[in-house]
C-alpha cells in the first residue's frame, strides 16, 4: 500500500502549496505584451530563414538554367558565309570522266581558296592568306564535294554558295567577340573584321540552324563538332548497363524480399546494398579500370566497359526501389495465390511482380537517368579518348554525352563554351524526359491498397 | 411543441457566469460537418466530462476549445466560443496567449525528448513567465508538486523524461500544462494509455486540481465520468444531445439516446 | 564472332530447347496433362535452362581468363630484352595489340614485336573459335542430360525452382561481389604502391608533386607523395560546401514540411528534385565558367586576390548540388517526428518556430546528424566538379580564395592519360583510392547506423 499511502502524502502536500502559487498570469501586463511581440517577430524572421532558403535553392537553379540556356543557345545556329565558288572543270575532273571516284579526290578546298583571294583581291601577303582562308571552316570543302557528287551538272558553272564559316568568324557573328576592344587583346585582327564587315554589308553573312552540331561526332574544330557520336555512345552504355542490371537488380530484389531466409548471408547482402548506394562513383571507376582492364583485358574507351562498371553503380537504386514496390504490394495477394495451390515462385512471376512492376520500372528509368549523367568512372576507363567516328558497336571506341561535356569544356577555343552549353541543353533535356517519364509511369499506375 | 430547434433543446438552462461557452459552433473537415450547432457552458472551477461514443465528436469539439483545430489543414469553424465572455476565434485573440491560458493533456502522455526539468520548463520559458532561474526552479517544483510527482522524481530531474512510466509520463504532461497557470485544463482522455493504478492516480490529481482549475474531460469510461466530473455533456454524431449534472445524467438522463448509451444499448 | 552474336545464338538454342522440352513432355504424357508431375511448360523451362546456364557461364569464365592467359603466351615468346624492363614491354604490348587489330603498318618495331603481333591476331581468333565450339559443347551437354532425364515423374517444377532460385541468390551475391572486388583491387594496388613509398610517408607527408622520372637514367626524383595537402583541400572543399548545403537545405526542408501550403510545395519540391538531378559535370561547367569568374571579378572590385580555380567556387557549387540531398534526408527525419509532440507544444501555446527549435529539432537531431555526415561523405567523394572547377596544384592552405586540389582530382589527372602500372604515380591513385573509400565507408556506415536507431525509435 505504499502506493496509496504516497499518493496521500502528495496531496496534503499539494494542498499546502496549492494556494501560494495559483497567481493567475496577467496577460495584459506590459512585460507580457513585450514578450509575446518579440516572439512574433522570432516567429517571422524564422519564417523567412525557411522561405530564403528555398529561395536561394531556386535562384541557384534559374542562375544554372539561365548561365547554360544563353551560352547555349546560339551554337544550334552556325554563321554560313556566301561566296561565288566556280566549279572549275580543270581542278575537278580535267578529263571529263564524271566518275565519282574522280570528282571525290578534287580539291575543293583550292576552289574556296580561290573563291576567297577573288571576292577580296587586295589581299596579297601570305599571312594575310591564310588569316583569309579561315573565314571559312575547314570542313566546307568535304560540304562542296557532296555538293557536287549529288549534283554534277554543276562542273563548269559558277554559282553563289552558303559555306560553313570558321570559328572565330561565327564569334563575331554572334557577337562574343567585341570588334572595339583593342586588336592586341582579341582572336581577330582589323583586317579580318574589316572582310568580316565588307561580307555582311553584302548580305553575304547569315545563321542557319545548325544540323550538323546534332548529326557529327567530335572534331577539333569547334563549327564541326557534334554530339551524335557521344549520343551513340551513351546509348550503348546505357543499353548494356540496363541489360545487366535490370535483371540482376529484379532477381536480387524478389530474393531479398520474397524468399530469402533472415540469415546472415541476407544481412551482408543487404548492408552491402546500402553502402553501394553510398560508394563515390569514382570508385567504381577504380574498379572498372582494375578490374575489366587490367584484369579482364576488356577493350579500353568501350561502351561494354561503361556500361558494366555503370551497371554496378546502378544496382542498388534498381535493387531498393525494386524492394519497396515488392513490399508494398500487400500480403493478402500472395496468400490468395498461395491458398490456390500456386507455388511461391508461381505467386511471385504471376500476381507479385506484374503488380510492382510500375515502381520497378521507375526506379529503373531513375537510375538509367543517373547512369546518363555519370562522369567521373568513364574518365577512369578511358572513355576520354578523342574520338571522331560515331561508334558502331559496345565494343567500339566511344564516348559519352556527359564526357563529351567534360572534354569540350576544356577545351580553349570560345566557340567550345557554346556547343559545350548546348551539349549540357540536349543532355538536360533527355534526363527531364526520362525523370518525366518516370513520374507519368508512377502517377498513372499509383495504387492505393 | 415539436419545432423545437435543436440550439433550444441543448442550451444550457442555469448557468450563471459561466468560464466558458459554446454558441451554435459548426465545424468542417474540407465537406464533412463534424460538429452540427452545439452550445455548451463551461462552469469554473469544476469538472466537465464530455462522453459519447467514438467518433462523436466530443474530441474534436474539445480541440476547438483552444482552437488546435488551427493546426490542421482544411477545417473551417463557425459560431462563437468564448472564455471569460471573450470569443476566442475573434481576429485580436492572440492564439499562443490564448493556449497558455486553456493548457491541454492529450490522449497519449507526449513528453518532450528532454530532461523531466526542461519538460515542465518549457512552457514558462516560451512565455517569458520568469526572471530567474530561482523562480523557474520554483515553478517547477511546485508544478511538479501539483501533478503529485515531485516525490517519485526529485533525485532524477535531469534525466530524461522518456524513462518514465506511462503514468508518470502523463502526470508529468498534467505538470507541464499547469506550469504556465492555465485557467482551463483541457483532457482528451487523459488515462486511456494508462493501467488501472496509473489511472487511480490521474483521477486522485484531477479531483485535486479543481480546486484551482476549470477542466473539461473527454472519456470514453462512463465510470470515470462518474467519479471525476461535477458536469456531464453527451455528445452523438457530432450533436450535443445532453448536458447536466452529472448525477442526473447518469441516473436520469432526459434523452433516450443517452439513457440508451448509459445503458449500454449502443457505444 | 560478335559477342551479341553469340548471345543470340544462345537465346535461339534456349527457345528450341523450350520447344522440344515441352513436345516430349507433351509426347509423354499422351495428352492428359495431368499425368504429368508438373506443367509441359515447366519441362520446357528445365530443358532451356540446362542449355542457357552453361553455356553463358562458360561463356563468362572464358572471358574473365582469355585477355590475361592470351597476353602471358605472347610475353612468353618475346625476346627478354623487352620482357625485362616493363616500360618498355607495356610499349610493346600496346604496339603488339595494334598490329593484330591491323591498326599498326605505320609503327616502326621491331620484327619479334609485328611477328608477336602476327601470332596475337591468330591466338584470338582460334580463342574465339574455341570459344564457340566450348559453349556449344556445354550447352548440348546440358540439353541431352536434361532431355533424356524427362518423364512424366520429373519434378520438373521443383527442379525449375530450384534452379531459379539459386540463380536469385547469385544475383543478390552480386553485392557482395562488387563490394569484394572494390577492396580487392584497391588494396592490390595500394600494396604495390605501398612496397615502393611508406605508407606513413603518404598519409602524413606534406608535400604532393607525384612526378616520377620519365627516362630511367634521368636523375629525377621519384616524387613526393605525402598526401596532407590534398586532404586539406577536399576538407576545406567539404566545409564550404557543407556551409552553403546544410543551412539551406535544413531551412528548405523545414519551411517544406511546416510552414509551405500544399500548393507553394507542389511547386518548390520538384524544383528542388530538379537540382538533385542536374549531372555533376554540368555543376562542374558552372562552376568553372559561371561562378569562378564571377568570384574573381568580384574579388577583385573588392580588393581581394580570388584565384581563377579558388575552393570557394568549387565548394559554394558543390554546396547547391547537395542542398537537395540534405533537405530531402532531413525532411524525412523531420516528418518522423510524432504529431503528438507538436500537438503537447501547441498545446502549450508554443509558436511555430518555437515548437521546431526546441521539440522538433532536439528528436530529430540524431537522424538529422546522420543526414548531415551522409552529406559529407557525398561531398568527399564527388569528384567532377572539383576536376572542372579546381586546381591541380596541392597547395597547403586553408584560404578558400585560393587554388587547392582534392583527392578526387589527383585520381582523375593521375590516371586519365597513359597509365604505367608499375609507377608510384599512378599507383597511388589507388592508395588515394583507398582511402576514399574507406572514409566514405566509415562515414556511411556510421551515418546509416545513426540514422537506423532514429527511425527504430520512432516506429
Amino acid at each position: 500500500m505504499t502506493d496509496m499511502a504516497s499518493l496521500m502524502e502528495d496531496r496534503a502536500a499539494a494542498k499546502v502549496i496549492s494556494d501560494k502559487m495559483h497567481k493567475p498570469v496577467d496577460w495584459d501586463s506590459p512585460k507580457i505584451a513585450r514578450n509575446i511581440k518579440k516572439r512574433y517577430a522570432a516567429e517571422r524572421r524564422f519564417k523567412i530563414y525557411g522561405l530564403s532558403a528555398i529561395g536561394i535553392a531556386l535562384l541557384a537553379l534559374f542562375v544554372l538554367g539561365f548561365s547554360i540556356g544563353s551560352k547555349g543557345y546560339s551554337a544550334f545556329f552556325q554563321t554560313y558565309v556566301q561566296l561565288e565558288i566556280h566549279f572549275d572543270p580543270a581542278e575537278i575532273d580535267p578529263q571529263g570522266t564524271g566518275d565519282p571516284a574522280v570528282i571525290g579526290k578534287a580539291n575543293f578546298d583550292g576552289l574556296i581558296k580561290q573563291a576567297l583571294r577573288d571576292r577580296f583581291p587586295e589581299v596579297t601577303s601570305r599571312r594575310d592568306k591564310r588569316d583569309l582562308y579561315d573565314v571559312v571552316s575547314g570542313g566546307a570543302s568535304y560540304d562542296l564535294r557532296e555538293r557536287v557528287l549529288a549534283n554534277p551538272n554543276l562542273i563548269g558553272q559558277t554559282r553563289k554558295v552558303w559555306l560553313i564559316s570558321g570559328d572565330d568568324f561565327d564569334m563575331l557573328n554572334k557577337g562574343y567577340i567585341d570588334a572595339d576592344v583593342d586588336e592586341g587583346s582579341r582572336r581577330l585582327n582589323d583586317k579580318e573584321i574589316s572582310w568580316y564587315n565588307t561580307l555582311v554589308s553584302s548580305g553575304a553573312v547569315e545563321k542557319q540552324f545548325h544540323a550538323r552540331f546534332f548529326t557529327s561526332g567530335d572534331s577539333r574544330e569547334p563549327e564541326l563538332a557534334g554530339i551524335w557520336g557521344a549520343a551513340v555512345g551513351s546509348f550503348y552504355t546505357l543499353l548494356v548497363t540496363l541489360a545487366l542490371s535490370f535483371p540482376i537488380g529484379v532477381l536480387a530484389a524478389v530474393y531479398l524480399e520474397e524468399f530469402a531466409p533472415k540469415n546472415r548471408f541476407t544481412t551482408i547482402v543487404e548492408v552491402n546494398i546500402n553502402n553501394l548506394a553510398a560508394v563515390p562513383s569514382i570508385v567504381f571507376g577504380l574498379l572498372g579500370l582494375e578490374v575489366y582492364l587490367n584484369v579482364m583485358h576488356l577493350p579500353r574507351s568501350a561502351p561494354v566497359v561503361g556500361g558494366l562498371t555503370l551497371a554496378l553503380m546502378t544496382l542498388p537504386t534498381i535493387i531498393i526501389a525494386s524492394r519497396a514496390a515488392i513490399k508494398a504490394v500487400p500480403p493478402s495477394i500472395r496468400q490468395a495465390a498461395l491458398g490456390l495451390g500456386a507455388s511461391p515462385v508461381q505467386t511471385v512471376t504471376h500476381h507479385v511482380l506484374p503488380l510492382a512492376m510500375p515502381g520497378i520500372l521507375t526506379g529503373t528509368i531513375i537510375g538509367m537517368a543517373q547512369a546518363l549523367g555519370e562522369t567521373a568512372p568513364l574518365l577512369m576507363i578511358g572513355m576520354v579518348a578523342f574520338i571522331v567516328d560515331i561508334p558502331g558497336g559496345a565494343l567500339d571506341p566511344a564516348t559519352v554525352l556527359p564526357v563529351q561535356i567534360y572534354l569540350w569544356a576544356d577545351s580553349p577555343e570560345r566557340a567550345f563554351v557554346e556547343k559545350t552549353s548546348a551539349a549540357i541543353m540536349v543532355l538536360l533535356a533527355f534526363l527531364i524526359l526520362m525523370n518525366g517519364l518516370a513520374v507519368y509511369l508512377r502517377k498513372k499506375f499509383e495504387r492505393k491498397w | 411543441m415539436a419545432a423545437v430547434s435543436q440550439s433550444a433543446m441543448t442550451a444550457e438552462p442555469s448557468v450563471s457566469s459561466p468560464k466558458m461557452t459554446a454558441r451554435d459552433l459548426n465545424l468542417f473537415y474540407s465537406d464533412n460537418q463534424a460538429l452540427f450547432d452545439v452550445n455548451l457552458d463551461i462552469v469554473e472551477r469544476q469538472v466537465t466530462a464530455l462522453i459519447g461514443p467514438s467518433g462523436c465528436g466530443k474530441s474534436t469539439f474539445l480541440r476547438c476549445m483552444n482552437r488546435m483545430n488551427d493546426t490542421i489543414d482544411g477545417v473551417t469553424i463557425n459560431g462563437e466560443v468564448t472564455l471569460d465572455g471573450r470569443d476566442i476565434y475573434d481576429k485580436r485573440i492572440d492564439v499562443v496567449q490564448l493556449r497558455a491560458r486553456i493548457g491541454m493533456v492529450f490522449q497519449k502522455p507526449n513528453p518532450f525528448p528532454k530532461s523531466i526539468y526542461d519538460n515542465v520548463a518549457y512552457g514558462p520559458r516560451i512565455h517569458g513567465l520568469v526572471n530567474s532561474r530561482d523562480e523557474l526552479d520554483e515553478i517547477v517544483m511546485t508544478s511538479l508538486e501539483r501533478a503529485g510527482l515531485l516525490k517519485e522524481v526529485k533525485d532524477r530531474l535531469q534525466s530524461p523524461a522518456t524513462g518514465l512510466s506511462g503514468g508518470q509520463q502523463q502526470r508529468l504532461c498534467i505538470a507541464r500544462a499547469v506550469a504556465v497557470s492555465p485557467e482551463v485544463i483541457l483532457m482528451d482522455e487523459p488515462c486511456s494509455a494508462l493501467d488501472p493504478i496509473a489511472t487511480a492516480k490521474v483521477e486522485e490529481l484531477i479531483d485535486e486540481l479543481r480546486s484551482n482549475y476549470t477542466i473539461v474531460i473527454v472519456t470514453h469510461s462512463m465510470q470515470q465520468a462518474a467519479r471525476v466530473s461535477q458536469r456531464t455533456a453527451f455528445f452523438h454524431l457530432g450533436k450535443l444531445v445532453e448536458v447536466g449534472e452529472t448525477d442526473q445524467i447518469f441516473t436520469n438522463p432526459k434523452d433516450e439516446r443517452t439513457k440508451g448509451y448509459i445503458t449500454g444499448r449502443f457505444g | 564472332m560478335s559477342l551479341s552474336f553469340l548471345l543470340l545464338a544462345v537465346a535461339a538454342l534456349c527457345a528450341l530447347s523450350f520447344y522440344f522440352g515441352r513436345q516430349r513432355a507433351v509426347a509423354l504424357s499422351g495428352g492428359r496433362y495431368s499425368n504429368l508431375h508438373s506443367l509441359p511448360a515447366h519441362y520446357g523451362t528445365y530443358v532451356a535452362l540446362w542449355c542457357g546456364l552453361p553455356a553463358l557461364l562458360l561463356l563468362l569464365v572464358w572471358h574473365i581468363f582469355q585477355g590475361s592467359i592470351i597476353e602471358a603466351m605472347i610475353i612468353a615468346e618475346l625476346p627478354s630484352e623487352i620482357t625485362g624492363d616493363s616500360g618498355q614491354l607495356s610499349l610493346a604490348l600496346n604496339s603488339i595489340s595494334l598490329i593484330a587489330a591491323d591498326n599498326g603498318q605505320h609503327l616502326t618495331v621491331s620484327p619479334e614485336v609485328i611477328d608477336a603481333g602476327h601470332r596475337l591476331a591468330n591466338l584470338q581468333s582460334i580463342a574465339n573459335a574455341a570459344l564457340v565450339v566450348v559453349m556449344l559443347t556445354g550447352a548440348s551437354i546440358g540439353v541431352s542430360l536434361s532431355y533424356r532425364k524427362i518423364s512424366p515423374d520429373l519434378r520438373a517444377r521443383n527442379n525449375v525452382e530450384r534452379i531459379s532460385r539459386w540463380v536469385m541468390i547469385a544475383c543478390s551475391a552480386i553485392a557482395i561481389l562488387s563490394t569484394v572486388g572494390i577492396v580487392f583491387s584497391l588494396l592490390f594496388e595500394a600494396l604495390h604502391f605501398f612496397s615502393k613509398i611508406n605508407p606513413v610517408d603518404f598519409l602524413f607527408g606534406l608535400e604532393w608533386s607525384p612526378q616520377t622520372a620519365i627516362r630511367a637514367d634521368q636523375v629525377a626524383s621519384d616524387g613526393a607523395f605525402g598526401a596532407i595537402p590534398l586532404f586539406v583541400g577536399t576538407l576545406l572543399i567539404t566545409i564550404i560546401a557543407m556551409c552553403v548545403a546544410v543551412p539551406v537545405g535544413l531551412f528548405s526542408a523545414i519551411y517544406m514540411g511546416e510552414y509551405a501550403s500544399s500548393k507553394f510545395r507542389a511547386v518548390a519540391k520538384p524544383a528542388l528534385e530538379i537540382l538533385a538531378g542536374v549531372p555533376t559535370v554540368v555543376y562542374g561547367f558552372f562552376a568553372a565558367l559561371t561562378v569562378a569568374p564571377f568570384l574573381r571579378n568580384n574579388g577583385a572590385i573588392l580588393g581581394l586576390d580570388v584565384s581563377s580555380e579558388s575552393a570557394l567556387a568549387a565548394g559554394l557549387v558543390m554546396g547547391v548540388m547537395i542542398i537537395p540531398f540534405v533537405s530531402s534526408l532531413s525532411d524525412d527525419v523531420m516528418s518522423q517526428v510524432p504529431q503528438s509532440l507538436r500537438d503537447g507544444s501547441y498545446g502549450l501555446g508554443a509558436t511555430k518556430s518555437e515548437t521546431i527549435r526546441h521539440v522538433i529539432f532536439p528528436a530529430a537531431l540524431p537522424g538529422i546528424v546522420g543526414a548531415v555526415l551522409l552529406a559529407v561523405s557525398r561531398a568527399i567523394g564527388e569528384t567532377m566538379i572539383v576536376v572542372m572547377a579546381a586546381g591541380l596544384a596541392a597547395n597547403m592552405t586553408v584560404n578558400p580564395l585560393q587554388a587547392v586540389t582534392t583527392v578526387t582530382v589527383q585520381i582523375v589527372t593521375l590516371l586519365v592519360g597513359d597509365q604505367e602500372f608499375d609507377s608510384a604515380k599512378t599507383l597511388s591513385a589507388f592508395a588515394l583510392g583507398l582511402v576514399l573509400f574507406l572514409v566514405t565507408l566509415g562515414l556511411n556506415v556510421f551515418a546509416l547506423k545513426v540514422v537506423q536507431k532514429y527511425r527504430e525509435k520512432y516506429d
